[in-house]
Formats: C-alpha cells, sequence, structure tokens
C-alpha cells in the first residue's frame, strides 16, 4: 500500500514539475502576452494542483492534508479569477495580439 | 527524494518568470510573471516545509497564496482608474 | 539541499535588488520590490522562522505594494533622469558598507551554539516557557507574556504611525464626503468607482472575501500553537477590506466600514493592551504581570496573552484600514 502510494505520488510529482517548468518555458518562448498568459495560466493551476496532491497523500489523513487541500483549493479558486482579471486589463490597454502574417500568394 | 526533485522543479520555473519580469516589454506581461512567481512560491514553500519536516509552514503558504491574489487585482485597478495625471487615454501599458 | 535552497533564495535577492536599482519604471520597481519581500519571506522559512515569514509576506509582499502603488498614481511612473553622475554619495555607499562588513568580522559564527546570545536568556525561555505559561508556540510567549512591555510599545509605535499618516495626508474636508466628491472626478482616485461589469472579479471576491476573515481568526488563535499571533491576524483581516475596496470601490466600502472604526479601533487596541497592565498593577502586581488575572497561573498567563493578542489585533487591524482608506482616497493635488 506504501509502495502504491509513493508510486503515485512520484507520477504526480514529476506530471506537477512538468508542466510547471513547461509553463515557465511557454512564458518565455511565447511571442505574445495572450499566449503567454494561456501558458502560465493554465499550466500554473494544474502544475501547483499536481505537486500539493502529492504532497497531501504523501502525509495520509492528518491534519497537513486538509491545509494542503485548503491551499490547492483556494488557488483553484482565484488564479483563473486573476488570468481573466489580467486578460480584461491587457484587452481595456489595447494590448494587440499576434497575429501572424498573412501567407504570400506565390 | 521526490521533494528535492519537486524544489528544483520549481526553483527553475521560478528563475524564467523572473526573467520575463526583467524582459517583458508591456507591463502586464511583468504582472503577469510576478504573478506566476508568487504561486511558485507557494509551492516552493509547502515542498520546502516537507523538506524540513515542518509542515506547520502551510499556514504561510494560505496566507501568500491571498497576498499575491490581492497584489494581481491592485495591479490591474491601478491600471484602470491610475496614470500619470488621471486625463490621458488609458496607457498602451507599454513601459 | 538546504544550501543549495540558500544560495538559490539569496542569488535571486541580489539579482532582484540589482534590477529594482536599474529600471527606471517605477512600476516595475514597486513589483520587484513584492517579489523582493517574498524571496525574503522564502528566506525566513528556509531558516526556519516561520512567524517572522508570515509577517513579511503579509506585509511586506501585500500592504507595501498595494499602499505603494497608491503612491506612484500620484507622483507618476517613470523615475527621473539624473542630471549628474552620483560618485560622492557611491563613495560614502561604499565607505559605509566597508566600515560595516570590517566591524562584521569580530562576531561570533552565524548558529554557532556558544554564542553569548543563547547562552544566557534564550535557553532559560526555551526551557521555562512551556512549564511557566504552557503553550507551545515559544515566539508567542515571549512575545505576549515575557516580553510584553516590548510589545506594548511596538503597538504604540504602530498606532503613531497611523496618527502621523492622518496628520501629514489628510488636509480639507473628512474622509466620508472626500469619498463621494471623488466620484465625478474622473481623475486617479483608486477605486472611486465600483467595477460594474466585472461579474467575475466581484463573484470571485465574494467568496473568498468570508473565507479570508475566517481563515485571520484561525491565524490569531491559533497563534499559541503555531507561526501566527495578533499581528500577522490583523494583516489578514484588513487584506479583506482592502479586497473588497478593490473590488467594489472606496465608496461601498466606506459605507461597510467608516473610517471612523478604524480610527476607534486604533485607539481601542492600544487601550486594552495597556488596561491589562493596569489591572495587573491594581490587583497588585508589576505592570503586566498575568498571575492575578485568574486563580489558576496557567491559565492566568494564557488568558493574559489572549487579551494582549486581542489589543495588538485590534489596532493593527484600524491601523492598516485607516493607512489604506487615506492612500486610496488622495487625488493628485495638481490638475
Amino acid at each position: 500500500m506504501a509502495m502504491v502510494i509513493d508510486g503515485l505520488s512520484w507520477i504526480l510529482i514529476a506530471s506537477g514539475v512538468f508542466f510547471v517548468v513547461v509553463g515557465a518555458l511557454g512564458l518565455i518562448r511565447m511571442p505574445d502576452f495572450y499566449t503567454r498568459l494561456h501558458a502560465a495560466g493554465m499550466t500554473d493551476s494544474i502544475g501547483a494542483g499536481c505537486i500539493l496532491l502529492a504532497l497531501a497523500l504523501q502525509s495520509g489523513f492528518t491534519l497537513v492534508t486538509v491545509r494542503l487541500l485548503l491551499v490547492w483549493a483556494f488557488l483553484l479558486l482565484t488564479s483563473p479569477v486573476g488570468t481573466h482579471a489580467l486578460a480584461r486589463a491587457a484587452r481595456a490597454g489595447h494590448v494587440e495580439p499576434y497575429r501572424a502574417a498573412p501567407a504570400r500568394r506565390d | 527524494m521526490m521533494f528535492a526533485v519537486a524544489a528544483g522543479g520549481v526553483l527553475v520555473s521560478m528563475l524564467l518568470a523572473m526573467v520575463r519580469t526583467l524582459l517583458g516589454p508591456t507591463v502586464y506581461d511583468r504582472v503577469l510573471a510576478v504573478n506566476t512567481f508568487g504561486t511558485k512560491t507557494v509551492v516552493l514553500i509547502a515542498v520546502a516545509g516537507f523538506l524540513t519536516g515542518r509542515p506547520d509552514f502551510l499556514d504561510l503558504c494560505l496566507v501568500y497564496a491571498l497576498i499575491n491574489f490581492i497584489g494581481t487585482i491592485a495591479v490591474l485597478r491601478f491600471f484602470e482608474y491610475g496614470g500619470l495625471a488621471g486625463r490621458q487615454r488609458p496607457d498602451r501599458g507599454a513601459d | 539541499m538546504e544550501a543549495v535552497i540558500h544560495i538559490a533564495l539569496l542569488a535571486l535577492l541580489a539579482i532582484t535588488a540589482a534590477a529594482i536599482i536599474r529600471l527606471r519604471s517605477l512600476f516595475a520597481a514597486v513589483m520587484l520590490a513584492g517579489i523582493y519581500s517574498l524571496l525574503a519571506a522564502a528566506l525566513l522559512v528556509a531558516l526556519d522562522a516561520v512567524d517572522v515569514a508570515l509577517m513579511e509576506a503579509a506585509v511586506g509582499a501585500g500592504i507595501s505594494t498595494v499602499l505603494m502603488l497608491g503612491t506612484l498614481s500620484l507622483v507618476g511612473r517613470k523615475e527621473k533622469r539624473p542630471v549628474r553622475q552620483p560618485i560622492l554619495p557611491l563613495f560614502v555607499v561604499l565607505v559605509t558598507g566597508g566600515v560595516l562588513v570590517y566591524g562584521t568580522l569580530d562576531v561570533p559564527r552565524f548558529g554557532d551554539p556558544g554564542n553569548p546570545v543563547h547562552q544566557h536568556v534564550a535557553p532559560r525561555y526555551l526551557e521555562e516557557s512551556i512549564d511557566e505559561i504552557g503553550i507551545p508556540n515559544v515566539v508567542t510567549s515571549v512575545l505576549a507574556s515575557y516580553r510584553a512591555y516590548d510589545t506594548l510599545g511596538e503597538t504604540a509605535v504602530i498606532f503613531t504611525a497611523a496618527v502621523g499618516v492622518l496628520l501629514l495626508l489628510t488636509s480639507g474636508p473628512p474622509l466620508s464626503r472626500r469619498g463621494s466628491e471623488a466620484r465625478p472626478a474622473a481623475t486617479a482616485a483608486r477605486g472611486a468607482a465600483p467595477l460594474d461589469d466585472r461579474v467575475i472579479l466581484r463573484v470571485g471576491a465574494k467568496m473568498v472575501i468570508p473565507f479570508i476573515l475566517m481563515f485571520g481568526l484561525y491565524v490569531q488563535f491559533h497563534g499559541d500553537y503555531g507561526p501566527g499571533g495578533g499581528f500577522q491576524a490583523a494583516v489578514i483581516f484588513a487584506t479583506a477590506f482592502i479586497l473588497y475596496v478593490l473590488v467594489f470601490g472606496l465608496e461601498d466600502a466606506q459605507r461597510v466600514l467608516p473610517p471612523r472604526v478604524g480610527y476607534v479601533c486604533a485607539a481601542l487596541g492600544v487601550l486594552i493592551f495597556a488596561g491589562v497592565g493596569i489591572v495587573t498593577v491594581a490587583e497588585g502586581a508589576n505592570f503586566l504581570e498575568y498571575g492575578p488575572l485568574l486563580g489558576d497561573p496557567k491559565g492566568a498567563q494564557v488568558a493574559g496573552i489572549m487579551l494582549v493578542e486581542f489589543g495588538v489585533l485590534v489596532t493593527v487591524f484600524g491601523v492598516m484600514v485607516t493607512i489604506f482608506y487615506v492612500f486610496a482616497g488622495r487625488r493628485r493635488l495638481r490638475p
């Protein structure tokens, strides 16, 4: 049983770290604010969620798990609201989205 | 061991977010990067708590997640109503 | 592994500090100052000082950032180009820094158990606290019982800060009238009008604010057993109201919590704290010696700590709310 929990935690941590690093890479490499927002906002929630869930699995049924789940619930609620507010503010601030150059006709 | 891996990954992403804060051409890029940095710090503190064997740190995580959210909202409100003289057009966000 | 985390955090701190100095955009500097506070909080966590880290995260990364943004709306967002190279200030700073580093060469090694600071008072507090006071968190027992007099001074200082801010920054019509005058003017009155079409933000804020208030209560009462206490809880309470102001506007918020409540709270907390001391003197003990408050000595300590932390909570909450209202209600003085 402990092996199953450990294995599951490893999987969750690995995927959490993968999402977090990929999201940060997207933050650097994407060409435009809205694409960066998309990359960072989504992977933030999932990556942090996976890592926090792995920590919760590791600590069993204690008060620590309850607190971790509270942190997770709070992040789950406020991270999308923050992303939405950022996107609206950028739109109101006239940040132009990236448009690919139109394909040439030859 | 797995906590060390998690901490390392989160530190790497924090470094990348810091690069975006310094680079970001528009101001919204910087706000996004700071927000991301904050969320990663919450995760880092949680993992560090497990690494050092003191899970009391989770109160700090919750406080920091809250502060991060409020900071982002405050900055966005500043952009909506603030500005140099208040009578100019809303600026394009370029710094 | 811990050394790696320390080195990484210190390196990030240095990078952030260098960036704050070099950037000309004040707004980016404010954001980076928030990151700096947050890195400092993480470093404090890595050094095992969790109460201080809690306070640093809440005040440095949250309240300070919000107040500095309020200042930015008044002074503008770009730093002026310096007119000449600051050679003399650089020289003075380098000399002072060098002298300070030279002074620290004689300081005993960090963390060495033979240090004088670890020999006299600290072991007594650590060993006797659980017997004399009975609560697990030694930081709270030192803050609220062994050194309660210092904490009374701290609380009075915070109250004085609020009085200073009020004296310096409010001149003219009182805040409650000022809020309603700011609405028709389309100037930088931060939060003067509510976010009408921001449904998601309003619903999100409504869902989160009660949770924040409950969490503040938890931090206040859990301060005996884990990191927390009056200061941190007060900042968390104030944060809930700040979120309300940011999302719903200054006018609505001042209907919910008028500025007068902030003034009264700021003074009331100090009064409660000092009042506990006066009661103990009236009962024949020293000032702020909690023995005579109840029959049982340990219970008296716990009761005294709870009362004193409540006083701290009320004052710091009132002060934070007052300062924030003053900063948020100001408009640019020149057109």
